[in-house]
Order: structure tokens, then C-alpha cells, then sequence
């Protein structure tokens, strides 16, 4: 097995706050890795590091075995926010299409070669139907998968999701967590997936890794999201209770459940 | 119709603000498409009110208001661009740098006098007193942006719709936003030339917005507000020979009653397509 995403002993501030201090992981190809924690956890802060965003102060962060940043092309980003300013007519595709090889010089021509890759990605995504549609007027759900085919499009080996379920009801969750498993099933990509809820992931992820307190813990979902090892992130005491094949992550502080309970 | 368009036609200074009008429409409506998607309007509205500045005080070195327009608003767009996103789109920022730009501008103007006559054609345009060395000038700067703009457009379009993206691919967004701030500079003080500092927002923003209001693809939206840019350049400078109200006046109406028939337009279409 080839690592993918090897992470030994990182730290990271920023504007004088230590933000993630000795977290260590080992990322194989193929994986299907869910981050979860709470807001401020550095998750975030974590994935722009290794797409070379924002800088190391220790440690050592390697992405197929080379510095962030140098890999380019292998890696697909798909942001928390979308770019398109609101108010334009820019359809999907144009937005997709911006992206393939976006940083070459001359003037933005798409051949028709590459409007092919770009129909391609919007295929693998399922946002062919409404493509050529104005991206601000489709739906949450048809703006997430817009987005994703613009991750795509460089056939990335590597696919880094910040928060993608973010603003998504249960179906839509459920319908994009199935699109990208059956992604990473077709191309053999390596998945990073940030969400706040465990449970749209279950059952589609191999590992979990838990980010809290500045710290992070690597390993199956059963192992990880487990009573003691979350305290220990956390630094309070938490509970988690399974029910009905569901995780609950509830601090036995106070009455707040980590993930929220949804149909 | 046509004998009238012709007799207009036959004066130098028709035909002279016939081409500094186009050339400021096209390179406007081009950088223009580029204002909207990365969301500098104000920025682009300031760096005109910046040049009023350069303008007044270059009266007061004996040099063309032109020269000091594009000095100035080059240096401000520079400062801009360099400062980053945070600054350049920030309006109280761009504010306050705006009206003390004004005010030194009005210092200048006190101090130089006779000046005033002058300065409502910096404020509000006078595309007839257009010289043939402006021209020439008003020409080969376009033509240098264009070039640039042709140089880097792609990379200023990824970097506008999905700068963290175009970061990581190891594109720096300062640089490109500097260099996007110097030509937008350029395009707004050609631009002022033609409507005055005042209107600028007219022919930089005005075409580019109203078309990408409904154009689906980039081509598509520069195309279109090049037409819209040239098509109102047109229509007022002629309007503006038959009717003898100012040409400022024709060509911001144009923009204007396009901009109602656009949004009508695609409100329309985009119910269609609900």
C-alpha cells in the first residue's frame, strides 16, 4: 500500500494561536477518511495545509511523499463556499470549465477536447441535467455537485472535501455521500471528507479522523469515536451512545448531542 | 437619416470622439466582465475618483490631466492589488481613501486657478475636445492592457471564481490582482476621457454587468458587452450631434435603459427556466 497523505507530529499557528499541535497520521491510497470535530478544531486549517495554503511551523506534512503545493495536479479541492458571484448567469459548465487548467497562461479557450473533460466531470458528479443551467439559481444540493465536478476535473488522486454536507437536508446528504463513494469506487481516488455529522458517513468510510483541542486521533470509526478517546480530545468528559445504528456523541456536562439527530 | 449621420460624420472631432470612444468602451467592457466576477465595483469607482486628484495636480506641474490621471490611479491600483483581497474589497477603506483623495483634488483646484472651467470636463467628460496626441495615446495604452489582460485572462478568470484553488496550483493572487488593478486603472482613466470621472461606472461597469446578467459562458459575456459598450458610445455621440445635449448624458441613458431592458429580460428567462 502507498501513502498517500503522511502527516508526522504537525503543528500549525496561525496569527499567534497554535492551532493544531502533534497530530500524526498515516493516509493509505484508496482510503475514504471522514474529519470530524468541533468548530475551531482546525480541521479546515489542516486541509488548506496540505494544498500548501497555509504554513507548517513543525513537524512534517507530505503529500504523496512531497511537500504541499508540489503536487498540483493530483489533488482535487472542493471549498466550503462556492465562487461564483451571485446576481451572473455563469452556467455550471462555464464555472467547471474555469477551472480546468486554470493556470496556464493566454486567454480562457476551452477546445474541444477539454469541454469534453469538462462534460465528463459534470457526468461523474451527476450535474450533467442541469449544467448548462445559471449555477446561481440551482438548488443547494445542484450547486454542491457543480462544485464537486470542478474537484474532478483534473482527475485528482487525491479529493479533499471541506464540509460538502454543509446547508444539505438528509436526502440531498445522503445522495451526494453516495455519489462521491461510488466516485472514489470508479476512479480509485483517496477521499478526505470534513463533516460535522457522523452518521451520513457511516457504513462509507474506512477511518475516522477526530480533530478537537487542537490535537487529532486516527483510526476505525470504532475505535475512535468511542467514549474515552473522545474525552481525551475534547478534555471534558463524553459520552457515545449507539442507537438504532446511529452514533450519538453526547457531553455528559451538559445536554448537547455532538451530531445532530436526523431522519 | 443617413445623409445626417454623414454630414455629422464629416467633422474631425466627431470622428475623433467616435474612436476614443470606442477604444474606451471596448477595453472597459473587457476589464469590466473581470470587475463583476471578482466584485471590485466600488474599487473601480474609487480608483476614478482617485484620478481627479492626478488630474488637478497635474494642472498644477503643467503636465496633461491625462498623464496625471493614469500616474495616479496607476499607483493607487498598484496599492490596492498589493494590499489584497481584504483591503481592496473593503468599502470603508476605499472610502476613506476616496474622499481624501477628493479633498486634496479640491485643495489642487483652489490652489490652481482657473482651473474650474476645466475641471467640470474632468468631472464629467468632454469627449469633443479629444486631441489626435490623445488618441494616439488613449490607442497604445489599450492596446498594452489588452495584451496583458490576453497574457493572463485565464488564469484571472480560474483565480477570480476559485482563488484558494488557483493558490494551490501555485498561482499568486497578489500578483494577479496587482496587475488586474494596474489595468483596470488604465481602463478607468480612458473610460473618464469619454463619460468624465463621474460616469465612470458607466462604461467599465455598466456593459460587462448587463451581460453577464444573462450570458451563460465568458465569450459570450465579453462579446455581448462589447456590443452593449460600443452600441451606447455610438448611439450618444451621435445623439448627442443632433440633439446638442452633452454625450455623458446620451451615453449613461443608453447604459441605463439597457440595464432596465436586461434585468426585464432575464428576469423573464429565468422564470422560464424555474
Amino acid at each position: 500500500m502507498n501513502s498517500i497523505l503522511s502527516i508526522r507530529d504537525l503543528g500549525i499557528r496561525l496569527g499567534g494561536r497554535q492551532i493544531l499541535h502533534g497530530v500524526s497520521a498515516e493516509i493509505q491510497e484508496g482510503e475514504f477518511i471522514g474529519i470530524f470535530g468541533p468548530n475551531g478544531a482546525g480541521k479546515t486549517t489542516l486541509l488548506r495545509a496540505l494544498l500548501g495554503l497555509c504554513p507548517i511551523s513543525c513537524g512534517e506534512l507530505l503529500v504523496f511523499g512531497k511537500p504541499p503545493g508540489k503536487t498540483k495536479h493530483a489533488l482535487g479541492y472542493m471549498p466550503q463556499h462556492p465562487g461564483c458571484p451571485d446576481g451572473t448567469g455563469l452556467s455550471a459548465r462555464s464555472l467547471v470549465s474555469a477551472v480546468l487548467r486554470g493556470e496556464r497562461w493566454g486567454i480562457p479557450w476551452i477546445s474541444s477536447s477539454a469541454s469534453g473533460e469538462v462534460s465528463r466531470a459534470l457526468e461523474l458528479s451527476g450535474a450533467s441535467s442541469y449544467a448548462d443551467r445559471p449555477f446561481s439559481l440551482l438548488s443547494g444540493g445542484e450547486k454542491r455537485r457543480v462544485m464537486l465536478a470542478q474537484s474532478l476535473i483534473e482527475k485528482p488522486r487525491l479529493l479533499v472535501l471541506d464540509e460538502p454536507l454543509a446547508g444539505l437536508d438528509p436526502k440531498n446528504q445522503m445522495l451526494l455521500v453516495e455519489r462521491i463513494a461510488q466516485i472514489r469506487k470508479e476512479t480509485g481516488a483517496t477521499v478526505l471528507f470534513i463533516s460535522h455529522d457522523v452518521n451520513p458517513l457511516l457504513g462509507v468510510m474506512d477511518r475516522v479522523l477526530y480533530m478537537a483541542g487542537g490535537g487529532a486521533s486516527l483510526g476505525a470509526v470504532d475505535e475512535v469515536i468511542t467514549g474515552p478517546v473522545l474525552s481525551a480530545l475534547y478534555g471534558m468528559e463524553v459520552d457515545v451512545i449507539r442507537a438504532a445504528n446511529r452514533v450519538f456523541i453526547v457531553n455528559s456536562e451538559s445536554n448537547v448531542t455532538e451530531t445532530a439527530c436526523h431522519a | 437619416m443617413l445623409d445626417k449621420v454623414n454630414d455629422i460624420l464629416a467633422y474631425d472631432f466627431v470622428r475623433n470622439a467616435l474612436l476614443a470612444g470606442s477604444i474606451a468602451a471596448i477595453l472597459g467592457a473587457v476589464v469590466g466582465y473581470f470587475v463583476i466576477i471578482r466584485n471590485v465595483g466600488f474599487a473601480a469607482h474609487a480608483l476614478a475618483h482617485i484620478g481627479f486628484t492626478g488630474a488637478t495636480g497635474a494642472a498644477l506641474l503643467g503636465l496633461s490631466s491625462l498623464q496625471g490621471m493614469l500616474v495616479i490611479s496607476c499607483v493607487a491600483g498598484t496599492m490596492m492589488g498589493i494590499s489584497g483581497n481584504k483591503l481592496h474589497r473593503s468599502e470603508l477603506a476605499i472610502g476613506m481613501v476616496l474622499s481624501f483623495a477628493l479633498g486634496i483634488g479640491t485643495l489642487f483646484l483652489a490652489l490652481y486657478k482657473g482651473f474650474v472651467g476645466q475641471a467640470s470636463s474632468i468631472l464629467f467628460g468632454n469627449i469633443f475636445g479629444v486631441s489626435q496626441s490623445q488618441i494616439v495615446a488613449t490607442m497604445v495604452l489599450a492596446i498594452l492592457s489588452l495584451a496583458a489582460l490576453a497574457i493572463f485572462s485565464r488564469r484571472l478568470l480560474f483565480a477570480s471564481l476559485q482563488p484558494d484553488l488557483a493558490e494551490s496550483r501555485g498561482i499568486s493572487l497578489t500578483a494577479l490582482s496587482t496587475a488586474f488593478m494596474v489595468i483596470l486603472a488604465i481602463a478607468v482613466t480612458l473610460a473618464s476621457q469619454v463619460v468624465g470621472i463621474l460616469l465612470v461606472f458607466t462604461l467599465v461597469i455598466g456593459p460587462a454587468g448587463i451581460a453577464a446578467r444573462f450570458c451563460r459562458g465568458f465569450w459570450g459575456s465579453i462579446f455581448f458587452s462589447i456590443l452593449i459598450g460600443l452600441g451606447s458610445v455610438w448611439v450618444g455621440i451621435l445623439l448627442a450631434c443632433v440633439s446638442n445635449w452633452p454625450p455623458s448624458f446620451w451615453i449613461t441613458a443608453m447604459i441605463f435603459v439597457l440595464y432596465l431592458f436586461g434585468e426585464t429580460l432575464s428576469r423573464y428567462v429565468l422564470r422560464l427556466e424555474r
